[in-house]
């Protein structure tokens, strides 16, 4: 699973210093219950599963402050996608179909809400 | 027929772990010529310089080739032991089955097929060699020290002391470098100023030193113990003979608008200035960027100002050439810019400052007076934030990959510093790791956490923004496990320290190399380390890598060593692996003389026999022995083929290339 992370994300979490600059930028930080130095840490280490399970890859903005910041280019925000992506190809299906989408239209929903629902939203 | 004698060496596991020593010895006794084969543990060593120079004895050897490592380890020592016992040093040739065979491949089969090809290249071209006798050349005892910083004056005074004429080259107006704007030094906070100048006044004092400041070095020619160096005297528009640094001009002078570089820009001087009081020499000098007169004609205040008569505007550059048998680089650091770390608001708010601008906030002689005082409002600041590794470590194109070493230190330092003098401060420290080895460098890092209260905390800060007059610092506390909100007034950035920007096109006129960073390389890096691979060049402090003081000045006078080891002999041994033209082939065209590094090459006409007893006058080349180097650059360069390096000739290249391909 490890390995499987580290093929999609193209990140080496090994090259990371745990400095914390990640964190120290992550802006969604109290919505997490891992962060994103504990992320790199996390899949250096194999606990995939927990990352798997935890609802804060999902709160993650992706904002990619952390791949901006990181002085050594681990990229961070690239593995929690990973993770998701992970999680989505392990269960083989989304969240949401697209058949779904038109009960759940708002007209105030920005489009790219509902992108991103397709890969994010939970029941 | 040559009679050659191979010796390969085992290196301890080293070769004999990827090569089979004993076939490679047996394989290459069925060489032509080979009249003895063995091999041996360490060859290097007594015994084994001994068997080889019995066999020499016992088995009548012409030639010698040695199976080992790297010529650039043991070449000399085989020769040496060759020479004694009586055959020319030219006549020992090394395979190298250790850096170029047994640590690079893995397989035994593969290692030994490899170390027996390049042995034999080894045989094919001792058949071919010569003996070489090499002359001598006289030593210029004379020195050059490149850079005026703590490097540059240590290296100096000491080659100095020795008896040897030495000069220093400064770009500055005055010498001391960047220790003059630093405030104390750790581990004991001794005042930089006091230490430093009493070494600037002995260096200016001394009768075998010349300080040429404000100068820079134009052009350097030659080769060990010979080399001539033009040294460019800018115009400072002050006769430094007349000038008595009286300080008038540096008051009346009515351009008051210039940033002042001594201070980092952090306050205002003078078109016309003395970097500070303690400069050396102390002598004024226009800054032509800023100075009215100079740029329009109209001012000359501190023309009428200055009872000695020194201002000349009409002042320009001037060239000076002098000889020199070595040189020392002493060219320093400058801390990184800042410009590409927006995070950290360095260039949106004036209370962002760099380690070396905080010095300058808390040094008595400094814009302040030595009170901390916020730089936007001149308050002073309650709450105060340290980040360490601000472009060091990085491997990306904003930072350097390197640790810069000093800033675990001088931040201990200034925090502590903070602390002592203004007890109602607060002061965090955001740090990765605290790498303090050295004599009581640790222990001052405790005394500042136990001692001075000084909040270590193990993370990073990731963003600064400057609102409503304060700072507010976003960070991480990785130990802790939470993330920061800290309302500083001052953001101090440790900066990564890089080598100076005239290091690299110095390195290029000195032929000297560096390494990816621009720092310059050591001829080894843990037995040579003062040294640079090219002769007669020498390395004292940070152009070498990142240093403190204590460890600066001990390089530095390793490298005044070095040099007086030199400048003591009279003369050198050239190396007789020297170009030779083939007078009969060369065709006058001048390549070699172009692409020459050295100037070796001239050109002469001279007189052939031509058919029927007719003489023809022919334009050739000649080599000047004493000069050439043995770079081979020449023997390329040439089309006809007419010039070949003594040692390495063509004919000799070729012969292992086939031996090789056989």
């Amino acid at each position: 699973m490890m390995e499987t992370i580290r093929r999609i994300s193209g990140v080496n979490p090994r090259k990371c210093m745990k400095c914390g600059k990640c964190t120290a930028s992550c802006p969604a930080y109290d919505e997490m219950e891992f962060h994103p130095h504990q992320f790199v840490d996390m899949v250096e280490t194999g606990r995939i599963e927990e990352l798997m399970q935890s609802k804060g890859i999902y709160t993650c903005l992706s904002c990619f402050a952390c791949v901006e910041r990181c002085p050594r280019s681990v990229e961070p925000a690239k593995l929690i996608e990973a993770v998701r992506l992970a999680v989505l190809r392990q269960q083989n299906e989304n969240h949401l179909t697209a058949n779904d989408i038109a009960e759940k239209l708002d007209p105030e929903l920005p489009q790219q809400a509902i992108t991103s629902a397709f890969r994010k939203y939970r029941k | 027929m040559q009679r050659i004698g191979v010796f390969v060496c085992w290196c301890g596991s080293n070769i004999a772990a990827t090569v089979d020593v004993e076939k490679v010895s047996q394989v290459l006794a069925q060489e032509p010529g080979v009249v003895f084969s063995t091999n041996y543990q360490y060859m290097c060593s007594q015994a084994g310089q001994e068997m080889i120079q019995e066999s020499i004895h016992k088995y009548q050897l012409t030639g010698v080739v040695i199976c080992s490592c790297s010529p650039r380890m043991h070449e000399a020592t085989f020769r040496k032991t060759c020479e004694k016992a009586g055959l020319n040093a030219h006549m020992v040739e090394i395979a190298n089955i250790r850096e170029q065979c047994s640590w690079i491949h893995k397989d035994m089969a593969t290692g030994t097929e490899k170390a027996v090809i390049l042995g034999r290249a080894a045989i094919a071209k001792v058949h071919l060699n010569a003996p070489l006798t090499a002359g001598q050349s006289p030593v210029k005892k004379r020195a050059l020290v490149i850079g005026g910083g703590i490097a540059g004056i240590q290296t100096a005074l000491d080659i100095a002391d020795a008896g040897f004429d030495v000069d220093i080259v400064e770009k500055q107006p005055t010498i001391g470098g960047k220790m003059t704007q630093i405030d104390k030094t750790f581990p004991t906070l001794d005042c930089a100023a006091c230490i430093l100048t009493p070494k600037m006044v002995d260096a200016a004092q001394h009768e075998k030193i010349h300080i040429y400041s404000y100068a820079e070095v134009e052009k350097v020619k030659g080769f060990v113990g010979n080399f001539q160096v033009t040294i460019k005297k800018k115009a400072r528009y002050v006769d430094e003979t007349k000038c008595t640094g009286c300080g008038l001009c540096t008051e009346k002078c009515p351009q008051k608008k210039v940033p002042n570089a001594f201070n980092l820009g952090l306050d205002n001087r003078r078109a016309i200035y003395i970097p500070f009081a303690q400069a050396v020499p102390k002598i004024a000098t226009i800054d032509a960027d800023y100075c009215t007169m100079l740029k329009s004609g109209k001012c000359g205040v501190c023309s009428k100002v200055c009872t000695a008569g020194a201002i000349d505007y009409k002042q320009t550059d001037t060239y000076i050439e002098e000889e020199y048998g070595a040189i020392v680089v002493a060219t320093g650091f400058n801390p990184i810019k800042l410009d590409k770390y927006d995070e950290f608001a360095y260039s949106q708010s004036p209370d962002v400052v760099t380690s070396l601008e905080f010095e300058r906030l808390m040094n008595a002689a400094g814009p302040t007076g030595g009170t901390l005082l916020r730089p936007s409002d001149g308050a002073h600041p309650h709450t105060i934030v340290f980040v360490q590794c601000v472009g060091s470590r990085c491997d990306d194109e904003k930072g350097k990959p390197y640790c810069s070493k000093i800033c675990c230190m001088y931040t201990a330092k200034h925090a502590m510093l903070c602390r002592e003098k203004y007890p109602d401060t607060d002061v965090y420290v955001f740090y990765i790791d605290v790498r303090t080895p050295g004599k009581n460098f640790d222990e001052f890092y405790r005394r500042a956490v136990e001692e001075y209260g000084v909040h270590y905390i193990k993370g990073m800060v990731g963003k600064v923004v400057p609102q409503d007059g304060k700072l507010k610092v976003q960070a991480s506390d990785l130990l802790g496990g939470s993330q920061l909100h800290i309302e500083a007034d001052m953001v101090v950035l440790a900066a990564a320290i890089e080598p100076d920007e005239t290091a690299r096109p110095l390195a290029t006129m000195l032929t000297a190399s560096m390494d990816t960073n621009d720092f310059f390389t050591e001829a080894h890096p843990k037995l040579r380390p003062v040294e640079s691979p090219t002769a007669g060049i020498f390395l004292s402090g940070a152009c070498q890598g990142p240093k403190d003081i204590p460890e600066t000045v001990a390089q530095a006078s390793a490298a005044a060593a070095k040099v007086i080891g030199l400048l003591c002999k009279d003369s050198l041994t050239c190396n007789p692996c020297t170009a030779q033209p083939d007078e009969l082939m060369c065709n006058g065209c001048s390549s070699c003389e172009k692409v020459c590094p050295y100037g070796a090459i001239t050109y002469a006409d001279k007189e052939f026999r031509g058919p029927n007893r007719t003489t023809l006058l022919r334009r050739v080349a000649q080599v000047n022995p004493a000069v050439c180097q043995g770079c081979g650059a020449c023997t390329v360069a040439c089309p006809s083929g007419a010039m070949d390096l003594k040692g390495f000739s063509n004919q000799q290249i070729m012969a292992e290339v086939d031996a090789i391909c056989r």
